[in-house]
């Protein structure tokens, strides 16, 4: 049978390594997963169109798309801010005062876990265990892990962000 | 192949090169990243550039050394001196001392119970190669077991020698590997497939991460062992997608040994083959229970589907498939190395060999640690751990994360096993460690692994769907000061609905949490529900 593959949903260059991923898979439907990694990836969230444009390439029907992207929690449909900041939640953290750095984060920015400001300059996240155990609470700021951070500490780094 | 060609193989894809006479091994695993061990490389990088010891003196990073909370840390050889907490500025002090006297005050000793107290089998390269070189895990024999068994021994032969030495499976329940391999040996079908689980959703653990980047050829070697044993030509090693620099290492390896003809085609130049590629997860923990993990390999929801029939029979695509955890799989080649007996001569009677640990809480030296099975709790948190910092006082000692349990002070000198940890209310899960002195609030403690098992429920089935979420809301309750002692009994109730009635492990060890610490500090409950209080001022009370 013979199959037209569909086009990007845009001219973005990007979309090159997106459909890298899928050939390399052979545009085939078990190569779902590894397809949203790579749109995640390259341009940070999913939105509606990229979920349609790879139901479309790997013949899967947008509802099932729309299943495995909603199911797994690392990826998200909505872009993130300017800046993001993990904080480790995993028991080792927990139970070393990372609550304490969520709340001091929160009350200072009012947004909760999985929010971002309202000015789209912070997203704050919580993440399950970041193998940082041995240096809890762990906290990551733009990719870059900082062990045994206070509450303090947190709101610093941030503020040198929000701050400019 | 010998051990000597296998060295040769190696040799001829390195270009010669003199061998330096020192070398600093930098710890670059996560925890020591975390405190800028990449930036005290770098600076160590430039001071030796800056006095020519290019040719001298090499730097190296490698995988953890261990004690994580004093990072970050780095080992000279061949002085041996380990040196903890350093920072950029130190970096002079330490190319000046290099043969000569060590810088006092950064040395890390050596010979604290932390490192005399453990015997390492699966950690034995960690800290000491550089992950990204096969040639270094060939010089310390690497590869060696693989070439034994593709060469002199049948695939019965292998599962014998697995079975002889008494592994059980590192990933949780410790489910004997020889008769797992030896149910999909014999299993029929045209193809068969090996898959490590790497999935690792505990919150609070590292272990099988530490093993995948500090040493990833051990893992895929063990794989291959595993494939010739039960027939399988191709594997996957399936990943958390939180793990990049482990799945960078794991494909930077997988290149290398295909190239030395190690993985792929005609390895070793006989006619066994095996291919391995990486799947990567994507942060759902329900994905680490093997049918979901099987459904998500196949790019589904992650969802646990009932058994029988066992993966062993019916797995990947319908075929029969092998899955281990990656610690089972970094056993492999230590036990044909050295044999069954040997291995079966380390730990107790039922518990085989040594388990990795990822210990970390309320204790002094939190990091990654390995002991022989059978070494008592004690040890582990008093010896190796350094006992509970600032004066206070131990409370409990989590393992088994989320399917786990708290146990209590009266059990300290009870030996680590998978059956003693079982007898008291905990399993040994897959290695998270997690010690809590009197600040920290056991209910609390519950709630928050119920919190867990809330989220990652897949919602399949209704006792885990729902029943965790009115057990949250219980603990919840209970935590704010607003439940009555009639909320505990129903409470207790769920516990033994959902324990019973689910579908997949999750949502049968969910209550576990509940029940142990229900078991050992009930008081801490009553004092929730009766006297409005909080006894470690962790819970706000709201009335
Ligand atoms: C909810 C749930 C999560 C699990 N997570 C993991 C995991 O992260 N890693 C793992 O190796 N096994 C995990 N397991 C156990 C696996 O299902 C399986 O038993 C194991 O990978 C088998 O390997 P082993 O025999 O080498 O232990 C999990 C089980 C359940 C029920
Ligand atoms: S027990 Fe929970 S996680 Fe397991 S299948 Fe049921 S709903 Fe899903
Ligand atoms: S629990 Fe936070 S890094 Fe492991
Ligand atoms: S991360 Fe460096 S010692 Fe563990």
């Amino acid at each position: 049978m013979h199959f037209t593959k569909p086009s990007p949903p845009s001219d973005d260059k990007r979309w090159r390594i997106v459909e890298a991923t899928m050939r390399r898979h052979g545009y085939d439907h078990n190569a779902l997963i590894e397809t949203l990694h790579s749109v995640q990836q390259t341009f940070g969230y999913l939105d509606t169109e990229a979920l349609q444009y790879v139901a479309k390439a790997l013949r899967v029907p947008l509802s099932k798309v729309y299943g495995v992207a909603t199911f797994y929690h690392f990826f998200t449909l909505k872009p993130q801010g300017e800046h993001t900041c993990v904080v480790c939640m995993g028991t080792a953290c927990y139970i070393k005062g990372a609550p304490h750095v969520v709340a001091a984060i929160s009350e200072k920015y009012q947004i909760q876990p999985g929010e971002t400001t309202a000015d789209g300059k912070l997203s704050l996240l919580t993440a399950r265990c970041i193998g940082a155990c041995g240096l809890a609470p762990a906290v990551v700021f733009d990719g870059e892990v900082a062990g045994k951070v206070t509450p303090e500490e947190a709101l610093q780094r941030i503020g040198r962000w929000t701050d400019q | 192949m010998t051990p000597e060609e296998l060295r040769r193989l190696a040799e001829s894809h390195e270009e010669a090169r003199p061998e330096p006479r020192h070398c600093i091994k930098v710890c670059v695993a996560a925890g020591c990243l975390s405190a800028g061990s990449d930036r005290v490389r770098e600076a160590l990088q430039n001071e030796i550039a800056q006095r020519g010891l290019e040719n001298e003196c090499e730097v190296k990073g490698v995988g953890c050394l261990g004690l994580c909370t004093a990072g970050p840390l780095m080992l000279v050889e061949p002085d041996g001196v380990m040196y903890q907490r350093v920072t950029e500025e130190d970096a002079p002090a330490i190319v000046e001392s290099l043969g000569k006297k060590s810088v006092e005050q950064l040395v890390c000793p050596s010979d604290m119970s932390f490192f005399t107290k453990q015997y390492k089998i699966v950690l034995e390269n960690s800290g000491v190669i550089d992950p990204e070189k096969i040639e270094d895990y060939i010089a310390r024999d690497g590869y060696t077991a693989l070439a034994r068994v593709l060469e002199e021994m049948t695939p019965q032969e292998v599962i014998d020698e697995i079975t002889r030495s008494g592994l059980r499976g590192r990933g949780g329940a410790g489910y004997p590997t020889g008769l797992k391999w030896s149910t999909v040996a014999k299993a029929g079908g045209s193809r068969k497939f090996v898959i490590c689980n790497a999935d690792e959703g505990d919150p609070g653990a590292f272990m099988d991460r530490s093993v995948l980047e500090s040493d990833p050829h051990r893992v895929l070697e063990g794989m291959a062992i595993a494939a010739y044993a039960v027939g399988a030509s191709q594997g996957f090693l399936y990943v958390r997608a939180e793990y990049p620099l482990a799945v960078k290492r794991l494909r930077t390896a997988i290149r290398q040994a295909e190239r030395l003809g190690l993985l792929g085609n005609n390895i070793c130049g006989t006619t066994f083959s095996f291919h391995v590629d990486i799947r990567l997860g994507a942060g759902a923990f329900v994905c680490g229970e093997e049918t979901a993990l099987i459904a998500s390999i196949e790019g589904k929801r992650g969802q646990p589907r009932p058994r029988p029939p066992y993966p062993a029979e019916y797995g990947l695509w319908g075929y029969p498939t092998l899955i281990n955890n990656v610690e089972t799989f970094a056993n492999v080649a230590p036990i044909i190395r050295n044999g069954g007996d040997w291995f079966a001569s380390i730990g107790t009677e039922k518990s085989k060999g040594t388990k990795v640990f990822a210990l970390a809480g309320r204790v002094r030296n939190t990091g990654l640690i390995e002991v022989p099975m059978g070494i008592t709790l004690r040890e582990i948190i008093f010896d190796i751990g350094g006992g509970i910092p600032d004066g206070h006082r131990f409370k409990a000692v989590q393992t088994g994360g989320p399917s786990g349990g708290c146990i209590p002070e009266q059990y300290l000198d009870m030996p680590v096993d998978y059956d003693s940890l079982a007898k008291v209310g905990s399993i040994m899960g897959s290695g998270g460690m997690i010690v809590m002195d009197e600040t920290s609030c056991m209910v609390d403690v519950a709630k928050f692994f119920m919190d867990f098992c809330v989220s990652e429920s897949c919602g399949k089935c209704v006792p885990c769907r729902v029943g965790t979420a009115q057990m949250y809301h219980l603990l919840n309750k209970i935590t704010s000061g607003e439940a009555t002692m009639e909320d505990l009994a129903l409470l207790e109730e769920l516990c033994d609905m959902v324990k019973y009635t689910s579908l997949c492990g999750l949502g049968q060890t969910a209550p576990n949490p509940v029940l142990s610490t229900l078991q050992y500090f009930r008081e801490e409950y009553i004092a929730h529900i009766v006297d409005k209080q909080c006894p470690a001022g962790v819970c706000q009370m709201r009335q």
